[in-house]
């Protein structure tokens, strides 16, 4: 069992919407539809879903081609960002409807019901309406309509985004297991990079409507095979300069900070990508090479400490650990770990690979 | 800390006392006024105490209207809600056909009410109006200005006409604040267009149902104009409905007492329904 898509594409009117994008999902994954608003997650799901015809290109599934197919004929489920539920049925009649309407017998659906909202600990509010919910027992509810069905692709789009912080985080934990031993194609799409590395299972950077990159969840991450699919999945913002490498020595363009790369690559110009993380107020690593910066923005969030600081035209943000505590205009010294750069050659393709 | 007194403020609120003074307290207690009293002009009074209320609480007559126009709000009602509902549902969610379909549905409830009872009294009759010539060589028996079936037939169309709109209005409001994503869920679910609607549309229209069934209760239980224009209560008093009955007691019969106590059980009745209702649909709300 798999899901492709074959040179998909989607127009409305005179905007391309999607570009012609292909990709494979393989049976029992996660896949993680990573990008900002409107690159096109929602419109790729949708196609996925049966819900939204391509302009162009074929969908298949399960080796049959299943283009124009629809919704109702596929057996697949959605959850939303907003809270989606029948207003004026109970939890249980809500979760049951799926199944309701496809004619399973009572006792089967009490049981399937009954296992279903267990898994995500709704027992005790079946008989509640969802107004009486809190939001994220709403999202449990949605969740679990979407569940009961077992479908064949269960698609979430952007399930978290309108719950608050510590809902967010205590649902974000359980939501993998919950597709564990599901013979299902999971599609998740999310704006936070942080969302993607915590479901972990592959992912796909997206950008104004073209998927950039897919691969394992860490691939991408680590090894961006571009610098906009770099972009996409780092947040805070990825700091990126012009640098210039002869030998062993590597120097930035704007400034004169060097270093000595091991990198196995040709002398010449590039752009380097340093992850905020990597940029940090103590030493890090056995490479590490100081900076001169001067603050802009500080914010501390407790555990980490985000620092905002320019260093010549450069704007960076750099992330330490702890308590940093910075004013703003203060000069500062920085360190840059150089074993964690990522070096992208003049058409912004990624050169230090492994 | 020293407290300063300044009652200064006071002042802002007397042309607000004034105006609902004026407009609502004033006429309304000289109503109260005539309602215990007989007068026979002059400012002279005569104490009747609760007389004229009994004699309309026991007047056939009074029952009659009554009767008249609680069927008459109750078959617009039938009428104007499900139509209403059905014809918001058919009507495009975008594009070009929007606004001239938003324009179209206000274009009666612009019409001043005594140009729609003129407009349909002339479109109505039987011998030069289009309407009723056409049921005549249709082969259809009818007059609205002689027989009462068709009286009402006639009143409940031109009602129908006026005011469905509002309800229309009101609907596709409340169908337009409905998520794309509920029917995307609903699509998924495998849910009929029935289901769609019975689960999905008529919760999430709820607030503004209520609100169009209020406000159609209200208007349509206090209508005068259309019908004093189209039939004028006739024949007879078979469309004489309460507001009709009553302006006929007090200016043509000057029965000022009786008509003032009607008028004030009239008014309540308008209270307790829309008080009784309210609550009921309040209750409702609570409960889910």
């Amino acid at each position: 069992m798999s899901l492709e898509l074959k040179n998909v594409e989607k127009k409305v009117g005179i905007d391309t919407h999607i570009h012609p994008t292909s990709l494979k999902l393989e049976k029992n994954t996660i896949n993680v539809l990573l990008g900002s608003t409107l690159a096109g997650k929602t419109t790729l799901m949708q196609i996925m879903a049966g819900l939204d015809k391509p302009t162009s290109g074929e969908i298949w599934f399960d080796g049959k081609n299943v283009t124009g197919m629809k919704v109702q004929k596929r057996n697949c489920s959605m959850v939303y960002q907003q809270f989606i539920n029948y207003p004026n049925y109970t939890v249980y009649e809500n979760i049951a409807s799926p199944l309701a309407i496809t004619g399973v017998k009572n006792d089967e659906i009490k049981q399937r019901v009954g296992k279903v909202a267990e898994l995500l600990k709704l027992s005790a509010m079946l008989n509640k309406k969802p107004d009486e919910l809190s939001g994220g027992q709403q999202q449990r509810t949605a969740l679990a309509r979407a569940l009961v069905k077992d479908s064949d692709l269960i698609l979430l789009d952007e399930p978290l985004a309108n719950l608050d912080f510590k809902l967010r985080e205590e649902l974000r934990e359980e939501l993998p297991k919950l597709f564990e031993d599901r013979d299902c194609i999971v599609v998740y799409a999310t704006t936070e990079p942080s969302d993607a590395l915590m479901i972990g299972g592959n992912t796909a950077t997206l950008l104004e409507g073209k998927v950039i990159q897919y691969g394992k969840t860490l691939e991408v991450y680590n090894r961006p095979e571009n610098l906009i699919s770099a972009k996409v999945f780092s947040d805070p913002p990825m700091n990126i300069a012009e640098i210039t490498k002869s030998g062993d020595n590597c120097k930035f363009t704007d400034n004169d900070v060097q270093w000595k790369s091991s990198a196995k690559i040709k002398d010449g110009n590039y752009k380097i990508g340093i992850r905020p993380h990597n940029i940090t107020t103590y030493k890090e690593g056995n490479n590490s090479v100081e900076i001169n910066g001067k603050v802009q923005i500080s914010e501390l969030s407790g555990s980490e400490s985000l620092i905002h600081f320019t260093n010549g035209s450069l704007n960076w943000v750099s992330l330490s650990n702890g308590t940093q505590q910075k004013n703003v205009g203060d000069d500062t010294k920085l360190y840059m770990n150089t074993d964690e750069f990522l070096y992208f050659d003049q058409n912004n393709r990624l050169v230090n690979n492994g | 800390m020293n407290k300063t007194i300044n009652q200064k403020a006071w002042y802002f609120v007397i042309p607000v006392f004034v105006l609902v003074a004026f407009n609502a307290a004033i006429p309304l207690m000289t109503v109260v006024n005539y309602s215990f009293q007989e007068t026979f002009g002059n400012n002279v009074f005569a104490w009747e105490g609760t007389r004229w209320f009994k004699q309309i609480l026991l007047s056939e007559r009074f029952h009659a209207s009554l009767g008249r126009q609680f069927a008459f709000t109750f078959i617009i009602l039938l009428i104007q809600i499900p139509l209403g509902i059905a014809i918001a549902l058919t009507m495009p969610k975008k594009g070009w056909g929007v606004p001239v379909c938003l324009i179209l549905m206000s274009m009666p409830l612009l019409i001043p009410w005594n140009v729609v009872g003129a407009m349909w009294n002339i479109f109505a009759l039987p011998d030069i109006g289009f309407l009723g010539h056409s049921l005549n060589a249709m082969g259809f028996d009818y007059n609205f200005t002689q027989q009462p079936g068709d009286a009402w037939f006639t009143t409940i169309l031109m009602d129908v006409w006026h005011w469905t709109s509002l309800v229309v209005l009101l609907s596709y409001a409340g169908l337009n604040s409905i998520q794309p994503a509920y029917y995307q869920a609903a699509e998924i679910d495998g849910a009929s267009r029935w289901a769609t609607f019975r689960y999905i549309e008529l919760p999430k229209m709820k607030k503004v149902l209520t609100l169009a069934i209020l406000l159609r209760f209200m208007d349509s239980f206090m209508i005068y104009t259309e019908p004093f224009v189209l039939t004028g209560g006739g024949p007879g008093n078979t469309t004489a409905f309460l507001s009709i009955d009553l302006v006929k007691m007090a200016l043509g019969q000057f029965d000022l007492g009786p008509a003032a106590a009607m008028s004030l059980i009239y008014f309540f009745i308008v209270l307790l329904v829309c008080w009784v209702f309210y609550n009921l649909m309040m209750k409702n709300e609570a409960q889910s």
